[in-house]
């Protein structure tokens, strides 16, 4: 049986409608009206123990509130949801016991206190073993390195610092499942790259299950091997990356560098997106233009210095993806 | 068990270390809140002094039931701060971190912090409660120090109770609902009085709805041998601090009906 299994899954808020200016904001503490919004509207998908699975989609698409039924903090209007067997929210404890959670935006540690102490906290709360503490702790310590930071008051750490320990904070009762939004939000380059080094060996080694939410498709592209993509409620596509993108388009790019700046190209199955200098950023279909045919077209009538073929960047297919979602 | 005891300690340690950080301010708030509701009781005294009393009631009479109240609210206050506070809890999304953890939300509410500066109003209720008791005179028994403990303890439910109530609320808005605030603040008020000086309609309410008059009014009247009200068997008066604690365990059972319909903040 899979790890997560999410049926029809539907969920609504009810919204304040404001009205504006001062007038409107005292009208409102009279009468005030509501709408229901869908925040959810039958999300299906299965999680297999062990898969890294990237959940994308654009603002308010409904990502976070997925997250949140999945860790038992919302109770869905409609569908089903069972992680490792059990309801989540029917069974918060046992289930919380056994994932972990990290907030991007939002730290589990206690702001002022040293971040040990922050994790002696979590020791105890989830009661874990003294003998199993101390290994966890030593591994993360170890991985995250985290050796110079650990009686350094959380309110003074960087960022990426920052998430590191919350990385290890959410790990130290051994998660079968780790629940990640927006992980590596504001880190500059070198702590992303350290956070996904960290995530992939975490489920290499350890097998742990995770669910990302993401804006940064690099973080996709690093550790995902499935992708989910949600809009306006539903979910909108699901699966590898390279299957997404034959969704989405087939497109190629053809980037050629010639000898002069001028050349034309105008032939069939292929558009020419823009110039820069001698560059030439070619588009075009393998399926209607194999790429080695094409090659030897241009080869054959253009002074070539170099060139290069290229899949269209995550990015554009995302942004082309979102287009697709009725407004 | 133990390990829950264990963290609780550890979250009061933390607490306080917190609250110690700001000695200064801390002193001057229970210093504060020391001399507010000292004052109150002079103003009690000072009507009594000029006006004589309330019919049927004497100074150290008043002086028990007021001190009951200024007993049993501080010590719920400094309980009760993670469900005082719940609104701002929910607000700022950081109930959604209490949902994540693997214990009872009320041990991590009530571990949030120990709000001491209500301190000063307790050892302000603790004096007038000792100079009530050592102005009566009645037959001391066993069953009388049993009872004004029990009104003690039961103050102490019934008033975290009505704060577990005003928490709930912020399920459903997240509006600060001074509304509530009538019910503790008005109600710790009300009952530092007997209920006989108020309306039938107030009073009925005092004693079966919002039942603060069963933690102090009804016991006091079985401490001072007196006859219960209109409709009630005197035995009820021993039983009624017992209804405190139903209204508690009532409360927390809304608060759980309320964490079903708790939608979480942005993102």
């Amino acid at each position: 049986m899979p790890q997560i299994v999410v049926e029809g899954l539907g969920k609504q808020y009810r919204v304040a409608e404001r009205k504006a200016g001062t007038l409107g904001a005292l009208g409102g503490l009279f009468r005030r009206n509501y709408c229901m919004v869908d925040a959810l509207k039958g999300v299906s998908f299965n999680i297999e123990r062990g898969e890294v699975v990237g959940y994308i989609g654009p603002n308010g698409a409904g990502k976070s509130t997925t997250v949140k039924v999945l860790a038992g903090i919302l109770v869905p209007d409609a569908g089903r949801c069972e992680v490792n067997g059990r309801v989540p929210w029917r069974e918060r404890i046992e289930h919380v016991r056994r994932i972990g959670v990290v907030f991007g935006q939002r730290t589990q540690l206690w702001w002022d206190l040293p971040v040990i102490e922050s994790f002696e906290l979590l020791r105890d709360i989830y009661r874990v073993e003294e003998a199993a503490y101390r290994k966890t702790l030593d591994e993360l310590v170890t991985r995250l390195n985290l050796g110079a930071i650990l009686d350094t008051p959380v309110r003074q750490l960087s960022l990426g610092q920052r998430m590191r320990c919350d990385l290890a904070a959410s790990l130290l009762h051994a998660p079968e499942l780790l629940f990640l939004d927006e992980p590596t939000i504001g880190l500059d380059a070198v702590a992303k790259l350290a956070v996904r080094d960290f995530l992939r060996e975490l489920n290499h080694a350890h097998g742990v299950t995770v669910l990302l939410t993401t804006h940064d498709m690099d973080d996709i592209e690093a550790l995902c091997s499935r992708v989910m993509v949600i809009g306006e409620g539903r979910i909108l596509s699901d699966g590898t990356l390279d299957g997404l993108r034959a969704q989405v388009s087939s497109e190629r790019r053809l980037i050629v560098d010639l000898e002069r700046e001028n050349g034309s190209f105008e032939q069939d199955g292929v558009t020419v997106e823009r110039r820069e200098g001698h560059r030439v950023f070619l588009r075009f279909d393998p399926r209607k233009v194999p790429a080695a045919e094409l090659i030897g077209r241009i080869a054959s009538r253009h002074a070539v210095r170099d060139l290069f073929v290229e899949n269209l960047p995550i990015e554009e297919i995302i942004r082309r993806l979102y287009e697709r979602i009725p407004a | 068990m133990s390990n829950a005891l264990r963290l609780y300690r550890r979250f009061l340690g933390i607490s306080l270390r917190a609250q110690m950080e700001y000695r200064a301010s801390f002193l001057m708030q229970s210093l504060g809140n020391f001399l507010i509701t000292g004052v109150e009781f002079l103003l009690i005294w000072a009507l009594y002094d000029r006006f004589g009393q309330v019919p049927g009631w004497s100074l150290a009479e008043v002086a028990l039931l007021y001190g009951l109240v200024n007993t049993s609210f501080p010590i719920a206050e400094v309980l009760s701060y993670g469900f005082d506070a719940f609104g701002s809890t929910v607000k700022a999304g950081e109930f959604d971190r209490v949902l994540l953890r693997p214990r009872s939300l009320v041990l991590q509410l009530i571990g949030q912090r120990l709000a001491l500066k209500n301190v000063g109003r307790f050892l302000q209720g603790l004096a007038v409660l000792s100079f009530a008791l050592s102005g009566l005179s009645f037959d001391w028994s066993a069953a009388k120090v049993l009872l004004i403990l029990l009104a003690l303890v039961g103050g102490v439910a019934l008033f975290f109770g009505l704060i577990v109530l005003q928490a709930t609320l912020a399920f459903w808005t997240t509006e600060s609902l001074e509304v509530m605030n009538t019910m503790t603040y008005g109600g710790a008020e009300t009952a530092q009085f007997p209920l006989s000086i108020y309306p039938a309609w107030l009073r009925t309410f005092f004693i079966f709805v919002v039942p603060l008059g069963c933690v102090t009014y009804l016991p006091v009247l079985a401490v001072l041998d007196r006859p219960a009200p209109a409709g009630l068997p005197d035995a009820a008066l021993l039983f009624a601090p017992g209804v405190a604690f139903v209204f508690l365990a009532v409360a927390l059972r809304a608060f759980q009906f309320g964490v079903g319909h708790y939608t979480s903040t942005g993102s």
